[in-house]
């Protein structure tokens, strides 16, 4: 079936002119006309607008042009300016909002000959891990529609689990592209900060967020990020570092490398998802690696550290969502400050505004020294942990997530309850490291995910590790029952 | 710790946010939480560590030169705005 | 007045004269149709990041070496939040603890010609904010965004002046300064030089600063003469009467020539100053610092003091001349051509009664007029090489030197050069003594009663002659020679 080849696959297809991009297009877009209604993974979708751009791949693959995603679907997620589509961040704030410009990301994946499907459904400006704060409605797991798929990213990792489209892009700022993808059963990478340019994916931690992508392999995930990575002058916190062929990577024998297990986490956790980990590690070790504990002890502060620091940048970064000169504007402002504080008010769902008044809390006169600052130096230390750590092993694993996905509604009265999910995955994103999520086992008939982190700039051997493991194992290829 | 009704009256009118009566107890109480929740850091030890505003060491910020490299595009970009009047960008009155 | 003393600071902000704004690359040219200078950085488009312009930061770095500031070897941006329909992001990306430019200072010349010297504590790059509109919109307020993202260098001074003289002194100096560097326009019409003034006052000999207001905004020098001394009177005059000042931000008003407070700005705001996490911290190397030193032209001291050595002028004269480095190269210009020209006094003392005479006209006849008709001297209707032309006329007595003036203001409405419009008015001096003493014996015979005055012992009726004959001569005839002639004649009948 076309949903389950690889990208490589597809790519050999086309080239050889077995399948066109055109017919590509039209069984995906048949796929979602069919099964998304179930899933609600979707925001937009843009069903001519692919037709025509996979006519425009066809036409360049008919001149002899050949390259790894050209006339391969995709999906962005809604967070990323599309010219001329809805860019929504799954918000009542900017339903309205058409981007003028297309983010570096969407622009570099478009000359590649990529055909966009849609945008898909997503936590309300990233900010939540259960997809339930959408103002387009909660994502359903296409392992149990009764279960969130985790968010924010939720649309994306759904679409990919449910073979909507062959890859997704994502983003994560605390775990939002490692943690669906753990809930969904498939592959997620946050690369290192800098790596990929923020131009264009709309801010909410500036300096946590990454752009990202989802794919059923690490392969695949290699392949995308090739095309994704790299500098960008428009972005000032863009790395300009070379960029290695990451596919090239793929293969090299994994002997000698050391990974580490976080010692920290694996009190309290859960004997099952102790047990998947365990597991893993026994096959990596057959494999040729050795596995080591490492300590990394100020890592358990990392949640209240992100809560302060995500949701300071934060509400600095939203405050340009005014009704003034674009996106929704309230009925018949009485005056300035109605504008501001009813097109905010109303615009907003409350997670987001729970986070915006956190963020202006903590920034605040008098308390700024005791939890802004505080917070960024708990993120040194942090930081520091890791590197440390890195001194001792080549890579980092644990879950990813503390459970499978949980019922929609279960967590939504308690925010804090909620924040907990991201215990695994926030370290990543305060440090800037690398993460990979990869499917690695089941609990209670849902998928499971294990992390592998790696310092600054080590995408190859994280995504190697992920590769050999998805060479010995067969995880990743199961598929939700009704969309295989 | 615990904040009071003002504090989120004070917070919400610093965000430019309207809350709602109903609202406002539910978000007393969550915001109460999350406070509660990041105080954890109080009990952190961080001596003299320099607070880290970026995940990347040692990097620098890059200079741009100075030339012009964007055009006209009012038309387009207002297409989006909510009002607009002779080009420009309506708002009600602003006193100073 | 009297047992109190005034404290004043000013912050001014000066447009860098870049050609694109600061994080962005659109145009900063003034003047355009509403919103067509403003891209979707300035817009504050979601999704959009900032990128800092080399040359702001050059021209920054230029101002702190003026001053003789430390420059920061690393500086950082941050946000500072508050709402307002001017300012897209919701925030104004500025610097606050770390400034590129750390403490300098200016020696500033008073009217009375002592020289003060004012602490400035820092300098800092920021993002000049959109515009408001209120013209023709009922009960609405239009926003053009134009301006948003302009570059700003942000000048803050101690609190070192005791005047609102002083205070306009100085602001006088930092425009001087930024024009000479040329990293400013300093047009303040167009807004790209704007002042704040930070205005107090204590008892004398209290240590401790009373509360102070701030008048934003002031866009002329006499506005802020005029505006502080209004604020000084009505803080006195409050606190005389029992009452306390508070810590505001007030407007002057120039129709009333009053300051009142800004409604909408009462509310202490909590700016929730953070790092941009946008932007990388600013790296300045010793290396780009000695790059932008080698650009700096003769600063404004530099150059009064060697107008006042080389050229024999007086500190006060030489400060005058070089209120603008293009007034200094017009006054530089006519002493050249002066000095070059053939016949030119080759005596010693020569070249310092040629600068006498350039800086007598330069400051006197050329400055008026650029005044009264509000030019630059760059736009000057007489220009050097023509006011040369006029000048040496008088030094090779073509002309007197009040007849001069007179052909200066055809020369400025005409035109024309000084020779043409003596040629067109005869206005050439007359230097025929026989022509002079007719008109004297003329002016004498219709004259006989002050004749016999004089001759009586009024000596004070010499003048009167001296006007008749000029009366007679419309202003030609050589004074020198007039005079000697007078005398003669007059004297001569007296032992006749």
């Amino acid at each position: 079936m076309l949903h389950n080849l690889n990208i490589g696959e597809l790519a050999e297809r086309l080239g050889k002119r077995q399948i066109s991009s055109v017919e590509l297009t039209r069984h995906f877009l048949g796929r979602i006309e069919r099964l998304n209604p179930a899933l609600n993974a979707f925001i937009t979708l843009t069903a001519t607008r692919a037709l025509e751009d996979a006519a425009s791949a066809d036409r360049r693959l008919e001149m002899g042009e050949r390259g790894p995603l050209l006339g391969i679907p995709l999906i962005h997620k809604d967070i990323f300016c599309t010219e001329g589509v809805r860019t929504s961040c799954g918000s009542r704030m900017l339903d309205n909002f058409v981007a003028p410009y297309d983010a570096t990301v969407v622009a570099r994946l478009k000359a590649a000959g990529t055909v966009m499907l849609g945008k898909s459904n997503m936590d309300e400006f990233a900010m939540g891990s259960s997809n339930e704060t959408s103002y387009y409605g909660p994502v359903k797991n296409p392992w149990n529609t009764a279960k969130v798929p985790g968010g924010s990213s939720g649309g994306s990792a759904a679409a990919t689990a449910a073979r909507l489209a062959p890859f997704a892009t994502g983003t994560d700022t605390g775990g939002s592209i490692r943690q669906p993808a753990a809930l969904t059963g498939v592959t997620g990478l946050k690369p290192t900060y800098g790596r990929v340019s923020r131009f264009g994916l709309v801010a909410f931690a500036s300096s946590l967020d990454q752009a990202g992508v989802f794919a059923r392999s690490a392969a695949d995930a290699a392949t995308v990020l090739q095309l994704m990575a790299g500098f960008d002058p428009k972005d000032s916190t863009s790395v300009d570092a070379p960029v290695p062929d990451y596919s090239a990577a793929l293969g090299a024998p994994l002997k000698g490398l050391k990974i580490g297990l976080l010692r920290e986490f694996f009190d309290g956790l859960e004997a099952r998802n102790a047990a998947l980990i365990h597991d893993a590690l026994k096959i990596y070790r057959g494999l040729g690696a050795e596995t080591l504990e490492v300590s990394l002890p100020h890592l358990p502060l990392s949640v209240p550290t992100y809560y302060v620091v995500a949701p300071a940048e934060c509400s600095s970064n939203l405050s340009r969502f005014d009704g003034v000169r674009y996106g929704y504007r309230c009925d018949r402002p009485k005056d300035l400050a109605d504008l501001y504080t009813r097109s905010r008010g109303e615009g907003f769902g409350a997670e987001v505004k729970r986070r915006i008044m956190t963020g202006t809390y903590v920034l605040s006169a008098g308390y700024f020294d005791a939890y802004y600052l505080k917070a960024q130096k708990v993120r040194r230390l942090i930081t520091d942990d890791f590197r440390a750590a890195f001194q001792q092993v080549d890579l980092v694993i644990s879950p990813t997530t503390p459970t499978p996905a949980f019922d929609i509604g279960a967590k939504m009265h308690d925010p804090v309850t909620m924040y907990l999910n991201d215990i695994y995955t926030i370290g990543a994103n305060l440090a800037g490291l690398p993460g990979v999520s990869l499917p690695c086992g089941f609990v209670d008939q849902l998928p499971m995910g294990l992390q592998l982190v790696g310092p600054h700039f080590s995408e190859a051997k994280l995504l190697n590790a992920a590769h050999q493991f998805q060479q010995a194992t067969d995880w990743h290829r199961h598929a939700p029952r009704g969309y295989e | 710790m615990s904040l009071t009704r003002q504090d989120v009256e004070k917070i919400a009118h610093l965000a430019r946010l309207s809350i709602t009566e109903q609202e406002m107890p539910v978000y007393v109480t969550s915001l109460s939480s999350i406070v509660n929740f990041v105080d954890e850091l109080s009990q952190a030890q961080v001596g003299s560590v320099v607070p880290m505003a970026h995940p990347l060491d040692g990097q620098h910020q890059r200079l741009r030169p100075d030339a012009v490299s964007e055009s006209d595009h009012h038309e387009k970009y207002q297409q989006n705005a909510p009002a607009v009047a002779a080009g420009l960008y309506v708002v009600p009155r602003v006193i100073d | 007045m009297s047992g109190w003393e005034v404290v004043i600071g000013l912050e001014i902000h000066a447009q860098l004269a870049t050609n694109s704004k600061i994080f962005s690359g659109s145009a900063t040219a003034y003047g355009a149709p509403p919103n067509t200078q403003a891209d979707l950085i300035d817009l504050a488009y979601p999704g959009v990041l900032p990128v800092l312009n080399e040359e702001a930061v050059r021209m920054a770095v230029k101002f702190g070496l003026a001053i003789g500031a430390t420059v920061a070897q690393r500086s950082v941006f941050a946000r500072k939040n508050y709402f307002y329909p001017d300012l897209p992001k919701g925030y104004q990306i500025s610097q606050y603890e770390l400034p590129v430019v750390a403490r300098g200072s200016l020696k500033v010349m008073l009217d009375d010609g002592t020289v003060k010297t004012i602490g400035i504590t820092r300098a800092h790059l920021e993002e000049d904010a959109g515009k408001s509109l209120h013209e023709g919109l009922a009960n609405a307020t239009g926003i053009d965004l134009n301006r948003a993202g302009t570059p700003l260098l942000e000048i803050v001074s101690e609190p070192d002046m005791r005047s609102a003289k002083e205070a306009v002194a100085y602001m006088k100096k930092i425009h001087t300064l930024v024009r000479y560097l040329e990293i400013c326009d300093g047009n303040m019409q167009e807004g790209s030089f704007r002042c704040d003034a930070n205005v107090s006052v204590r008892p004398k000999g209290q240590e401790k600063f009373g509360t102070r207001a701030e008048i934003k905004n002031l866009n002329s020098f006499r506005f802020v003469e005029k505006a502080i001394q209004y604020e000084v009177t009505r803080q006195i005059e409050l606190i005389d009467s029992g009452g306390t000042v508070i810590q505001e931000t007030r407007l002057y008003d120039s129709d009333k020539d009053e300051t009142r407070s800004m409604r909408s700005k009462e509310e202490a705001n909590d700016y929730r100053y953070f790092p941009d996490p946008d932007l990388l911290p600013l790296e300045i190397t010793p290396s780009f610092i000695e790059d932008v030193r080698a650009t700096l032209p003769e600063l404004p001291d530099d150059k009064a003091a060697r107008y006042a050595k080389v050229f024999a002028l007086s500190a006060y004269d030489a400060g005058v001349l070089c209120a603008s480095r293009e007034l200094g190269a017009y006054f530089e210009s006519v002493v050249a051509g002066l000095s070059a020209a053939p016949g030119a006094n080759a005596l010693p003392g020569a070249n310092a009664s040629a600068a006498k005479l350039a800086a007598n006209w330069v400051m006197g006849e050329l400055s008026s007029a650029l005044n009264r008709d509000n030019v630059d001297v760059g736009r000057s209707r007489v220009t050097a090489a023509q006011l040369t032309g006029l000048l040496l006329r008088i030094v090779d007595e073509t002309i007197s030197g009040k007849i001069a003036k007179e052909v200066f203001e055809a020369m400025w409405s005409e035109g024309k050069p000084a020779d043409a419009i003596i040629e067109a008015k005869g206005l050439r001096q007359i230097t025929d003594s026989g022509a002079i003493e007719a008109v004297i014996d003329a002016v004498i015979a219709a004259n006989p009663k002050q004749l016999a005055d004089y001759r009586a012992g009024k000596d004070k009726l010499f003048g009167f002659f001296v006007g008749q004959v000029m009366k007679a001569t419309a202003g030609k005839a050589n004074p020198a020679q007039l005079n000697e002639l007078l005398k003669t004649r007059l004297d001569g009948a007296k032992h006749a």
